[in-house]
C-alpha cells in the first residue's frame, strides 16, 4: 500500500510528508521532527493552550492545539508556528511587541499560545479575548497585562504573510490531486481521507473498526494519554457535503462535520441560550477542531450539547452504507459506552426545531470557561393558556448517558405556569436521576442544583437577573 | 538610574518568539535516551511481585531500572533522607515512582511504563487529616505548640467567646512546564545537569549523593523554568537523580519530562490544612486570646513541611496584636503526594486561619469587619526607624506572638488609602442594597490586610553569592545564585548591576544559573531572590567599580569617591570617559575586572524549638477589596472588582512588581475557589490534568483589577530599599474567599456565620447557603 500523503504550509514554505504515522500530532511532529520547539507541551490534552498554532483555510485562518491535531489533518492548510509569526525581516508582529511592552509574558512558557490565540484573533478581527483566550492556561500573570497587549495590538495592521499564506494555499503543491488513503510508514494504520459522505460511507461499511477523527480532539486524547492504537483511521474534515447548517421550513439541519464553534455563530440568533452554551464548551482552539457529530457519537454523558438538543426535539441521522436512518437522539444514547449505532454506521446529520422561545441552557461547572459539566441541563417548556403545554428537560451528568427529566416532565405537563407548579415537580427528580459523586460534584449536590435550576428556568423566563455572567462590577 | 525603571522582562522577546529554551527545548546529543517512572497504583501496599519482563520487551526501550538494581538506592529528599528514588518493597502513596523505564523515546518510554505487573498486598492507608489524627500518624514526636502569655485563661476571663474550623484545601503548582531533566555524562564519570529546578544547589547535592561524587563532579544549570511557584524547590531532585542515574547506567545523555498527568501524580502540593479556633473577644470585637490548632497534611514523605508548618504558625497572627496565643501544629504523616512548598510556604494557611477569626469575630459582634480588624491591628510605627528620643520609641515594643518587634507596620495608613480608592464604605451600602432587590444573586464584599514575614526560617539560608565579570568591552556579564522562574528576577538584578556602574541595563547580560559559577546557593524561595542576589550582585559591582575607580582617581591625582559613574560614562576631575573606555584602560593598565559578591541578611535569629525570635528581616504589606456575587440557587461565583495596594518598598522595577500583585492574587483566588483536589476512597488523586483540575481562566480575573504600590521604602537597608514581592500577593486574595463569606451571609438573615470552607467551589458556596438559612 501506498503512504498516505500530507501536504500543507509551515510558516511558509511547503511541505510534503509521508513517513508519519497517520496519529503522530502536530506537537509532536514540530518539537521533535522539526526542532520547532517554540511550541509548547503544557498538558497534552488540550486544555493548557501552550501548543497553540495558526491553521488556515479557504474558510479563513483557526488558532487549534498542536497536541490534538494529527499530521494528516492538516493536509492543505498553512500552519504557523510562533516561529513564523515575526515578518521575514525579523520585524515583531504586533502582538508580540505589545507583548513585551505590555510585560505579558513572565515565565514565558505560556506566552508562545497565548500569542498565536491573540494573534489569529487579531486577523479574524475579534476581540472577545476573554473568549479566545479560555483554553490559554497563565499561571503568573493573572491574564490583566496579556489582556492590555491583546487590547493594545487589536487593530494594528495585519502581518503580510497572511495574505501570503493564503495565496499559497491555492498553488498546485497545495491542490495537487493525491491519493485519498494509505499508511503513514513501517507497522502504522492506514489512514483515509474522504471528501464526501458516499466515500465515506463506503470505507466505513468496508473497515467497520476503523476510528473516524473529525475534530481529534476526543480521539486525540486515546493517543496522546491513554496511549492508545485507534487503528485504521479517516480523518473526516474534508468531508464537505457533512458540514451543511441549512434550514428548511421550521427545522434546522446540521452535518455532523460543523464545528462547535461554527454552531455556536450560527445560533446566536436563533437559540441564544444555546449558543451561550456553546461558547462555554471547551475552549476556542477545541470548539473550531470539534464538531457536533464527534460530541453526540462519542456517548459521552457529560458532553454539552446533548441535552440541549433533546430538549430541542432533536433528531438524529445515521448512515451505514446507503443505508439512512433516523432516530429521536435520546434513543441513541442507550447506556453508558453505548450508542444506538451499528458498526459502520456513522452519524451524519441533527436536525432540530428551528423555534423554541422556551429554551434555555444551564451549564454548571466549577470554572466557568473551559470546563467539563457537573450538571448541564436543557430546558424546554412551551406554554400555551397560562399552562405548560409540553415540557422536554434533559440533563447531562446526572446519569451514565444524556438523559430527559421524564418524571419531571410528567409532573410539569398540563400543569399551571407559576412558580408553585415547578416546586412540586422537584420530588419527581428523585425517580428520573440517582447521580454518581466524583471529582465535579457530589451526588447530593448534582441533584440539588438540578432541581434548583428548574427553579432558576422560572425566574430566568420572567426576566429576572439569575445570571452571574451578567452582573456588572 | 536603573533601578525603580518598569522596563520588560530581560527574556521577554524571547518568550514573544518561541526562542526562549526550557529544559525541553535544548538540542541533545545524538543518541539521547527518554525516561518515565512506572508508578504505584496504591496508597499503601506491600509489592509482593513486580514483574518488568513487560517493560523491557516493550518497543524502545533500552533498559529498565528496578529497586534490586540500585544498591545505595539513592534519595531525594531535600530534608530527611526519607524519599528513595524507587519504591521498595512497600509502596506509600497512589504515584509513587516503582521503576524507572529508560527508552528511545519519550513516548516509547511513556508507553513501556505502562506494562509491568505488580501484586500489591494492600496495607492500612492514611489518606486524610481525620485519618491521620486517629492514628497519630505524623512526623515529629507530637505537636509543636508555641505559646506567648495564656490563651486559656484569657479566652476564659473575656466578655465573649466563640470557636469554629475551616478546611482549607490544598493546590497544584500547575507550573505550565512540567518537570523536566538532562544529564550530560562527562569525561571522568563527572556529570552535568540541566534541571528546571528552583535550586541548582539541591539537585547538585542529590545527584552527587546518588552518584558517590563530590559535589566538584556535578555541575548544575537552570536558565529558567516554565514556573516554579514552591513546585521546583525540592519535586525537580528525582528526576534529576534519575537522568544521572541512568545517564551512568548508559553512558548516554537521558532527559526525563513528566507528562503532566504523571506530574500531578506524583509531586507534592499545598499542603491542606485544617485549623480550629477557639477566640475570647470583647463586644468591640478586640480580640483577647486565641487558641489555635493546625492539622496539616504533610504527605508520605518529610520534604519541606516542618518549615512550612512554623510558617503558617508564623501568621497565625497576620495584622493582628493579639496578647495571648497558643497554637498548636500537628504534622500529619498520610499517604498521599508528600505536600511540599508552594507560595507563602504556609503563611497563607495560618493567615487564613486568623482572618476567618477576625471575619467571624466581627460577624459576632454585629460590627463592620474592617472596624473590627482596626482594632486589632499593631500599631502604625512607619517606615522609618523611630527617633530614639520620641514617646513611641520609649513606649513597650510591640511583639508578635513569636517576641518579634513589630517597627515597620504600616497598615493603618494603607489601609485607609486603599479604603478611600476602593470606595470601600459606598460600595458595601451599594452592595446591601443591591442584595435586597435581588433575591436569587447576591453580592459581598472585604477587605483584607497582609502581613507577611520575608527571609527564610531557617536562619543560614539567608545568603547569596554572586559573579560579576566585565569584558575588555564594556559588557558586563553577570551570575548569581537566583534562579528565573518567571517572576523578573534577571531584570532587577540586571538593573542592580546597571546601577553600579551606572551603564544602560542593555549592557549587562545574565546567564543561566550555574552550581560552577555561584557555589551553595539557596533556593529561589521565600520570595527572597531579589533581597538576597541584588544584594549579592551589588557587592560585587561594588568591588569592581571601586577598583576602577581608584584606577582613574590614581590617574587623575583625585579620590576614588571623586569618580562619579553616571549615564554610561564616568567623570573624574573634569575628565569624561566612556564606559568601555574606562574599562579598556583598566584591562590594560592590569585592574582586576572580574569579582565575587556576598551577601549575608543581617539581624536575623531564630530559635525554632521554642518558636522565638527574629526570624524575618522584615514584613511586606498589602491590602485588597474584592467584591463578588453568587447564585443562590446553584453556589456559581464570580469576582467582580478587585482593588489592591501593595508595599514593595521602593520597587526595584515597578512592572514587574505589579505583575507580581496581578498574578498572585489570581493565583491565591484560585486557591480558594475554582481549584480542588479530589482524592478517591482509595487515595487516587482523581484532579491530575487540567481537564479536572482548574486553575483561574482569563475571564475569572477580577473584571475591575486595580493594583498601586504602596510609596513608602523598606526601614531595613535591603537592595536600594525595595522589598520581596513574589509571596506576598498571593494572601491578598483572601479578601475573595471572605467576599464570598459576606455575600453567603445575606442569604440568611445574619444570625449564623456561613463557616465556608475553601476551596469555594459552587458546591461548597451553596453547602454554606443551605447553612445560615438553616435548612
Amino acid at each position: 500500500m501506498h503512504m498516505l500523503e500530507t501536504r500543507f504550509l509551515l510558516n511558509g514554505a511547503p511541505v510534503s510528508l509521508t513517513d508519519v504515522p497517520p496519529t503522530r500530532t502536530l506537537l509532536d511532529w514540530l518539537r521533535e521532527d522539526r526542532a520547532l520547539t517554540g511550541t509548547k507541551e503544557g498538558c497534552n490534552e488540550g486544555d493548557c493552550g501552550a501548543c497553540t498554532v495558526m491553521v488556515s483555510d479557504a474558510a479563513g485562518s483557526r488558532a487549534l492545539n498542536a497536541c490534538l491535531l494529527f499530521v494528516p489533518q492538516l493536509h492543505g492548510k498553512a500552519v504557523r508556528t510562533v516561529e513564523g509569526l515575526a515578518a521575514a525581516d525579523g520585524t515583531l508582529h504586533p502582538l508580540q511587541e505589545a507583548m513585551i511592552a505590555h510585560h505579558g509574558s513572565q515565565c514565558g512558557f505560556c506566552t508562545p499560545g497565548v500569542t498565536m490565540a491573540l494573534a489569529c484573533a487579531q486577523a479574524q478581527g475579534r476581540r472577545d479575548h476573554d473568549d479566545v483566550l479560555a483554553g490559554n492556561l497563565c499561571r503568573c500573570t493573572g491574564y490583566a497585562p496579556i489582556i492590555r497587549a491583546a487590547e493594545a495590538a487589536a487593530s494594528a495592521p495585519r502581518p503580510a504573510w497572511i495574505t501570503a499564506d493564503r495565496k499559497a494555499l491555492s498553488s498546485p503543491f497545495i491542490l495537487g490531486e493525491i491519493l485519498p488513503g494509505g499508511t503513514g510508514g513501517a507497522g502504522s494504520p492506514p489512514g483515509f481521507r474522504p471528501t464526501n459522505s458516499d466515500a465515506l460511507a463506503d470505507w466505513y461499511a468496508a473497515h467497520p473498526d476503523a476510528t473516524l477523527i473529525a475534530g481529534a480532539t476526543d480521539v486525540g486524547l486515546w493517543v496522546t494519554k491513554q496511549l492508545r492504537d485507534p487503528g485504521p483511521v479517516a480523518f473526516l474534515a474534508g468531508v464537505e457535503d457533512l458540514r451543511h447548517i441549512e434550514t428548511r421550513g421550521k427545522v434546522i439541519g446540521v452535518g455532523a462535520c460543523v464545528t462547535i464553534e461554527t454552531l455556536r455563530r450560527a445560533m446566536e440568533d436563533v437559540h441564544p441560550s444555546l449558543a451561550e452554551l456553546l461558547r462555554r464548551f471547551a475552549s476556542l482552539q477545541v470548539r473550531e477542531a470539534a464538531t457536533i457529530g464527534g460530541n453526540i457519537a462519542n456517548g459521552s454523558p457529560i458532553g454539552d450539547t446533548p441535552p440541549a438538543l433533546i430538549a430541542l426535539g432533536a433528531t438524529l441521522h445515521l448512515r451505514r452504507g446507503d443505508d439512512m436512518r433516523s432516530l429521536p437522539l435520546e434513543d441513541f444514547f442507550l447506556d453508558y459506552g453505548r450508542q444506538d449505532r451499528r458498526p459502520g454506521e456513522f452519524v451524519a446529520a441533527v436536525t432540530f426545531p428551528a423555534e423554541a422561545p422556551g429554551l434555555r441552557c444551564y451549564k454548571l461547572s466549577k470554572r466557568f470557561d473551559q470546563d467539563i459539566s457537573a450538571v448541564c441541563g436543557g430546558f424546554n417548556l412551551t406554554v400555551a393558556d397560562g399552562r405548560i403545554a409540553e415540557a422536554r428537560i434533559a440533563f447531562g451528568g446526572m446519569a451514565g448517558v444524556p438523559k430527559r427529566a421524564a418524571a419531571v416532565e410528567a409532573a410539569l405537563t398540563g400543569q399551571p405556569w407559576a412558580e408553585a407548579t415547578l416546586h412540586a415537580a422537584l420530588p419527581a427528580f428523585d425517580e428520573d436521576f440517582t447521580p454518581l459523586s466524583d471529582m465535579r460534584a457530589s451526588a447530593g449536590y448534582r441533584l440539588r442544583a438540578a432541581q434548583n435550576m428548574l427553579i432558576r428556568y422560572w425566574h430566568d423566563r420572567a426576566g429576572a437577573s439569575v445570571d452571574v455572567l451578567q452582573v456588572q462590577p | 538610574m536603573s533601578v525603580a525603571k518598569p522596563l520588560p522582562h530581560d527574556a521577554a522577546p524571547l518568550h514573544v518568539t518561541g526562542q526562549a529554551r526550557y529544559i525541553d527545548d535544548i538540542p541533545t546529543p545524538a543518541g539521547t535516551l527518554h525516561l518515565a517512572f512506572g508508578l504505584s497504583e496504591r496508597a499503601h501496599a506491600k509489592v509482593t511481585a513486580l514483574d518488568l519482563a513487560a517493560v523491557c520487551a516493550a518497543p524502545g526501550v533500552v533498559a529498565v531500572i528496578g529497586p534490586e538494581d540500585l544498591d545505595p538506592m539513592p534519595d531525594c529528599s531535600p530534608s530527611a533522607h526519607d524519599e528513595p528514588l524507587l519504591a521498595g518493597a512497600e509502596v506509600y502513596y497512589a504515584g509513587q515512582p516503582m521503576f524507572l523505564v529508560v527508552a528511545k523515546s519519550h513516548l516509547a518510554a511513556r508507553k513501556a511504563a505502562r506494562m509491568a505487573r505488580v501484586s500489591y498486598a494492600d496495607l492500612p492507608a492514611i489518606l486524610t487529616i481525620d485519618d491521620a489524627m486517629a492514628a497519630g500518624s505524623r512526623f515529629e514526636g507530637g505537636p509543636v505548640i508555641w505559646r506567648n502569655g495564656d490563651a486559656e485563661a484569657a479566652i476564659a476571663a473575656a466578655p465573649h467567646r466563640l470557636e469554629g474550623v475551616i478546611e482549607i484545601g490544598g493546590q497544584e503548582h500547575f507550573y505550565l512546564e512540567g518537570q523536566a531533566a538532562l544529564a550530560l555524562p562527562q569525561e571522568g564519570g563527572d556529570m552535568v545537569v540541566h534541571s528546571s529546578t528552583q535550586h541548582p544547589t539541591e539537585v547538585q547535592h542529590k545527584v552527587a549523593e546518588a552518584l558517590g561524587l563530590p559535589m566538584n563532579a556535578v555541575r548544575v544549570e537552570v536558565r529558567r523554568m516554565g514556573g516554579g511557584f514552591g513546585g521546583k524547590e525540592s519535586q525537580g531532585n528525582a528526576l534529576a537523580v534519575a537522568c544521572a542515574v541512568a545517564a551512568r547506567a548508559t553512558g548516554r545523555p537521558c532527559k526525563m519530562r513528566y507528562d503532566r498527568d504523571d506530574d500531578m501524580m506524583i509531586t507534592g502540593k499545598r499542603h491542606a490544612f485544617r485549623i480550629s479556633y477557639r477566640v475570647g473577644h470583647d463586644a468591640e470585637g478586640r480580640i483577647l486570646g486565641v487558641d489555635f490548632v493546625q492539622m496539616a497534611q504533610c504527605g508520605w514523605s518529610q520534604d519541606l513541611s516542618l518549615p512550612v508548618c512554623d510558617r503558617a504558625m508564623l501568621h497565625a497572627d497576620n495584622a493582628y496584636l493579639i496578647p495571648d496565643m497558643r497554637i498548636e501544629s500537628h504534622r500529619l504523616r498520610t499517604n498521599t503526594q508528600s505536600a511540599t512548598a508552594f507560595r507563602g510556604f504556609g503563611g497563607p494557611q495560618g493567615m487564613l486561619g486568623i482572618e476567618r477569626v477576625l471575619d467571624h469575630v466581627a460577624h459576632a459582634v454585629g460590627r463592620e469587619p474592617l472596624e473590627v480588624r482596626r482594632v486589632n491591628f499593631y500599631a502604625e510605627t512607619g517606615g522609618q526607624p523611630p527617633d530614639p528620643r520620641s514617646i513611641s520609641a520609649k513606649m513597650k515594643e510591640q511583639m508578635t506572638p513569636y517576641r518579634m518587634p513589630v517597627e515597620d507596620f504600616i497598615l493603618h495608613r494603607l489601609t485607609a488609602r486603599l479604603e478611600e480608592s476602593a470606595e470601600y464604605r459606598t460600595r458595601r451600602a451599594k452592595v446591601a442594597e443591591w442584595n435586597a432587590g435581588n433575591p436569587i444573586l447576591k453580592r459581598g464584599i472585604a477587605l483584607t490586610p497582609v502581613k507577611f514575614g520575608i527571609s527564610f526560617t531557617l536562619t543560614w539560608l539567608n545568603q547569596a553569592g554572586a559573579l560579576v565579570h566585565v569584558y575588555q568591552d564594556g559588557s558586563v556579564h553577570l551570575n548569581h545564585g537566583g534562579t528565573e522562574m518567571g517572576q523578573g528576577l534577571f531584570q532587577k538584578v540586571a538593573q542592580v548591576a546597571a546601577k553600579g556602574f551606572g551603564i544602560d541595563v542593555a549592557r549587562v547580560k545574565i546567564t543561566a544559573t550555574d552550581t560552577g559559577k555561584v557555589p551553595n546557593t539557596s533556593a529561589t524561595a521565600a520570595s527572597s531572590g531579589s533581597d538576597l542576589n541584588g544584594m549579592a550582585v551589588k557587592a560585587a559591582c561594588d568591588t569592581i567599580r571601586g577598583r576602577l575607580a581608584e584606577f582613574l582617581a590614581e590617574r587623575h591625582q583625585m579620590r576614588p569617591e571623586d569618580v562619579v559613574f553616571a549615564a554610561g560614562r564616568a567623570a573624574v576631575g573634569g575628565a569624561d570617559y566612556a564606559f568601555e573606555e574606562v574599562i579598556a584602560m583598566a584591562y590594560q593598565a592590569r585592574v582586576s575586572l572580574s569579582a565575587t559578591g556576598f551577601y549575608a541578611t543581617p539581624k536575623v535569629t531564630w530559635d525554632r524549638a521554642r518558636g522565638q525570635g527574629r526570624p524575618f528581616y522584615y514584613f511586606a504589606y498589602g491590602a485588597a477589596v474584592t467584591e463578588v456575587v453568587i447564585d443562590t440557587l446553584t453556589g456559581e461565583n464570580r469576582i467582580l472588582r478587585c482593588d489592591i495596594v501593595h508595599d514593595a518598598g521602593t520597587s526595584l522595577n515597578p512592572a514587574i512588581d505589579i505583575g507580581q500583585i496581578e498574578g498572585g492574587y489570581v493565583q491565591g483566588a484560585g486557591w480558594l475557589t475554582t481549584e480542588e483536589l479530589v482524592w478517591d476512597g482509595a487515595g487516587r488523586l482523581r484532579t491530575h490534568a487540567p481537564s479536572t483540575y482548574k486553575i483561574p481562566a482569563c475571564s475569572d480575573r477580577p473584571r475591575v483589577f486595580n493594583v498601586a504600590l504602596w510609596d513608602g521604602e523598606n526601614r531595613e537597608e535591603t537592595i536600594y530599599r525595595s522589598k520581596a514581592v513574589g509571596e506576598p500577593p498571593f494572601m491578598l486574595a483572601i479578601s475573595a474567599f471572605l467576599a464570598l463569606s459576606d455575600a453567603v451571609a445575606a442569604c440568611g438573615d445574619g444570625s449564623i456565620y456561613p463557616a465556608l470552607d475553601a476551596p469555594a467551589t459552587p458546591e461548597r458556596v451553596l453547602a454554606a447557603i443551605a447553612r445560615v438559612r438553616d435548612v
